[in-house]
């Protein structure tokens, strides 16, 4: 059962949008949020918007795998909206009932909020989409690699988050196991109060942690017979290439802000 | 020849032990050959196993490896690529989650460039027959596989020895066919020397030589054909023979006179049937 969740949620393939190096996406990705931030008028919106939709096509993700991703977002994203719907202070009133009162800034701030997030989380997502976990680490230990001289253990961090990420499915095929186990000798993981289900979690988290640290010493244990030495004088065996289309992209970004900052001087 | 793992009277007691693990081995490994080490549990193999490549290192005697001494700490990592070691679980010892990418960890570390260590991830992922799941997250392929890509990581160092310590205790019979194909190919094609801790008799049949431990020390010693006759004596150290020793030694009893050193299925039923037919 713990088996179906999707973890890291990357949509294998091989697009222009998947070839970039990770540091490209990771810098655009960035980029893209700042721009995001910077819209100011409705043209701007629906520029990230095309631009967002061409990098879907591009990257042949299905707009229904996005849509899908937005779905835990619904409540936050209606909060946002009543917030600013109701909330909104003004003179310009819409609409008036009792002490509800709706004004034209409040409906335009509302839209513009949520049109926001919206973009905003589905930027993001494009990213994980199409950039493998290992990928994303790999970019981000090159790009943080300028702080090894301020003595931050960058390749210890990424080494880290590689290994946690590679020992998920181990641990939930674990919690399974176990939870079968304590099952089989009648543990009640399913009905009761909330703090009896917490109490009946014990049993499951216990022998998981006991057996989480014996894999931590074994893996410590093989990583010291393959030399594992701390990350100095370490060397790749995949180089990152910074390419063509890496350059095209970021010249792209470049231009969807200065369309975004053109749009808001000419209020569009 | 010069042995590749010198051992000279070693004796270890772990911290906070009464009794010690190992007490005073000597022995002497040569290259390319297929040593498998057998015990009961408790016997010191494991422990005899981790001194090899300086996980341990005795309170009192000697252990070199190519002449190195594995009390000095100079030689850790040049003694840890000569000498790799492969253990029982193999979801333990995987690092990274693409099959190729865990099998660069050693190579990385050790410095090697970008193309060399491509071409040895490459060499070692074909050795143990598993290039074509290169591209693969290693928690779907199967408990062999698993240990094969666990093999292969520690042949990407180009070791000279290769440890293998009760690597087919955790996988189906077909994993542990595969696995010990992949290394009896390793020590025969590739002139690798092997030292394979198991509790399998079957596969200790196929080496070379055949240690059996017992408290510590090294009570047995010799080819397979000469140690698993003695039927007698290996069960007094809490072990099982092989089937067909263990059917030759029967119908010994029962009056036949067989040679009892026909180890493999074909050969035993060469020695019946010729014995029948006489």
């Amino acid at each position: 059962m713990l088996k179906d969740i999707t973890l890291g949620q990357y949509f294998p393939g091989d697009t222009v949008v998947h070839r970039l190096d990770p540091r490209t996406k990771l810098l655009l990705t960035v980029v893209y949020i700042a721009a995001l931030f910077m819209v100011g008028s409705w043209g701007g919106y629906a520029l990230v918007f095309a631009a967002l939709a061409a990098v879907t096509a591009l990257a042949k993700i299905r707009p229904k795998a996005l849509l899908k991703g937005l779905k835990p977002l619904v409540f936050i994203i209606v909060l946002t909206a009543i917030l600013n719907l109701f909330f909104t202070a003004g003179d310009d009133v819409l609409f008036r009932w009792k002490f509800i009162k709706i004004t034209y800034t409040g409906l335009d701030r509302a839209v513009a909020m949520v049109l926001r997030v919206l973009l905003l989380v589905s930027g993001t997502f494009l990213l994980t989409y199409t950039t493998s976990p290992l990928a994303i680490t790999d970019g981000l230990e090159r790009l943080m690699s300028p702080l090894n001289r301020l003595h931050v253990p960058v390749y210890e961090l990424s080494l880290m988050m590689c290994i946690a990420l590679r020992f998920i499915p181990t641990l939930i095929e674990e919690t399974d196991r176990i939870m079968s186990a304590q099952k089989a000798r009648g543990a009640d993981l399913e009905t009761g109060t909330l703090p009896e289900r917490a109490r009946a979690l014990l049993p499951l988290l216990i022998p998981l942690f006991i057996s989480s640290f014996r894999r931590a010493d074994e893996l410590a244990l093989a990583m010291e017979c393959r030399c594992y030495n701390g990350g100095q004088g370490r060397t790749r065996m995949k180089q990152l290439h910074m390419a063509g289309r890496d350059a095209i992209a970021f010249v792209l970004g470049a231009a969807l802000v200065a369309g975004i900052l053109i749009l808001r001087r000419l209020g569009i | 020849m010069d042995p590749v793992i010198h051992i000279e009277n070693i004796s270890y007691t772990y911290p906070e032990a009464e009794r010690p693990a190992l007490d005073g081995v000597s022995l002497d490994l040569f290259p390319g050959v297929f040593t498998a080490v057998l015990g009961a549990n408790g016997s010191g193999k494991s422990t005899l196993a981790k001194h090899l490549n300086a996980i341990l290192v005795p309170t009192a005697g000697r252990v070199t490896v190519d002449r190195m001494d594995t009390a000095d700490e100079a030689y850790l990592i040049p003694i840890r690529r000569r000498v790799g070691m492969v253990f029982q679980n193999p979801d333990n010892q995987i690092v990274a989650n693409v099959v190729e990418d865990d099998v660069a960890f050693a190579p990385e570390n050790l410095g090697v460039e970008p193309a060399e260590i491509r071409r040895r991830v490459d060499a070692a992922l074909t050795q143990v027959g598993m290039y074509d799941f290169r591209l693969h997250a290693p928690h779907l392929l199967s408990g062999g596989q698993k240990q094969r890509v666990a093999i292969a990581g520690v042949l990407a160092m180009e070791p000279e020895v290769l440890v293998l310590d009760e690597p087919t205790a955790m996988l189906d019979p077909r994993g542990r066919r595969e696995v010990l194909a992949a290394v009896e190919g390793l020590c025969r094609g590739r002139g690798i020397t092997v030292v394979l801790i198991t509790h399998h008799m079957d596969e200790a049949a196929r080496a070379d030589r055949v240690l059996v431990m017992d408290a510590g020390r090294i009570a047995m010693d010799g080819t397979p054909r000469e140690i698993f006759p003695r039927a007698e004596q290996l069960r007094a150290l809490g072990l099982d023979v092989p089937e067909t020793a263990a059917l030759l030694a029967r119908l010994n009893a029962a009056g036949m006179h067989l040679a009892a050193d026909a180890l493999s299925p074909e050969e035993c039923a060469d020695v019946i049937k010729e014995a029948l037919c006489r």
